[in-house]
């Protein structure tokens, strides 16, 4: 038996624009979104487009060469951050003496009460010894 | 190019104040630069400086190192020139639109001129701090600073997908800006475009 293919119908694709492939290029131009073969083709074959490209590209470059360039802060800027710093600085040494000392209160406080609950209870068990020795005499 | 800061921050984890202060000395310039490229005034750059090293000097512990020190300083900059650049935005009622038209102040340069002048760093400068705030805080940080699509996301408190889009619409602003004229074609028919 022979099979019989059909041949598929030849896809047309439709060409795209200037302004469609405009609006993609400034996704693809450093390369992190990959361009459409469409897009790429369109480009290849546009000198308005690769004139938009080389524009772009441009534009990067520029963008990229002010990561080198400061700017002149104020003159007392600096000093400012760090006294700002110096004093939050403080204000945690501070809190974290405070948080410190109401730990030891707090342990203080624990440790007092055991002492008057062990003290009571060592009264009140030789209270009643002697309770009961003063009745053994009597009897 | 930045000092090597791996000793100095490793001396700042363990509570070392004086090694802070030097990575204080070392990138403040650097950070005021920042803030100010998003914020687009002195005055808010000095005070997003002010809180990021404050947040970094309370959160250093807990980096990682697994960045360089001044990118998650950029990191925490960034965060914070957002929410002050929100707290402007609630006080401001002519807050710009993003499709505000830039307009080319210098158009009276002849084209030789206007090509020589468009990657003059100070026309750069200028056309981003015309750009509506939150176009000029994703590609400057993406363009110059080179933070990834999701930091950039992260700090600025919107989707990757968002970030993006802000993205290409600011460079697409930009270029119109610092390229106004487009190359001017005749298309004739069946064939392919021909510069004229």
């Amino acid at each position: 038996m022979t099979l019989m293919l059909s041949e598929h119908p030849r896809r047309t694709t439709r060409r795209l624009t200037c302004e469609e492939v405009a609006a993609a290029l400034p996704g693809i131009v450093d390369g992190n979104d990959e361009a459409d073969r469409r897009v790429q083709h369109h480009v290849a074959t546009c000198l308005r487009c690769q004139a938009e490209l080389v524009h772009y590209r441009k534009l990067l470059r520029a963008l990229r060469m002010l990561r080198t360039e400061y700017l002149e802060p104020a003159p007392g800027m600096l000093s400012s951050i760090l006294a700002n710093l110096e004093e939050a600085g403080e204000r945690g040494a501070i809190r974290s003496l405070l948080s410190g000392r109401r730990a030891a209160y707090i342990g203080g406080v624990a440790v007092a009460a055991t002492a008057a609950g062990a003290a009571g209870t060592v009264v009140l068990v030789s209270r009643a010894s002697n309770r009961r020795k003063g009745m053994r005499l009597a009897g | 190019m930045s000092p090597d800061l791996t000793g100095l921050v490793t001396a700042a984890k363990t509570g070392d104040r004086s090694a802070f202060d030097e990575l204080v000395k070392a990138t403040y310039a650097d950070m005021y630069t920042l803030a100010y490229r998003l914020t687009g005034n002195e005055e808010d750059a000095r005070d997003v400086v002010q809180d990021a090293y404050l947040r970094a000097y309370r959160g250093i512990k807990r980096f990682r190192g697994d960045a360089r020190f001044t990118t998650w300083m950029y990191r925490i900059t960034a965060n914070c020139a957002s929410t002050q650049m929100s707290k402007r935005a609630r006080t401001r009622h002519d807050e710009l639109d993003d499709d505000f038209d830039l307009v080319d102040n210098q158009a009276d340069h002849d084209p030789e001129q206007r090509a020589e002048l468009a990657f003059d760093r100070d026309r750069i400068a200028r056309a981003l701090e015309e750009l509506p705030p939150r176009l000029r805080a994703v590609i400057v940080l993406r363009d110059v600073y080179d933070l990834p699509h999701e930091s950039i996301a992260a700090e600025l408190g919107i989707t990757e997908a968002a970030a993006k889009v802000r993205l290409h619409r600011a460079r697409r602003k930009l270029r119109e800006r610092l390229f106004p004229h487009r190359l001017e074609l005749t298309v004739t028919e069946g064939d392919d475009a021909h510069a004229v």
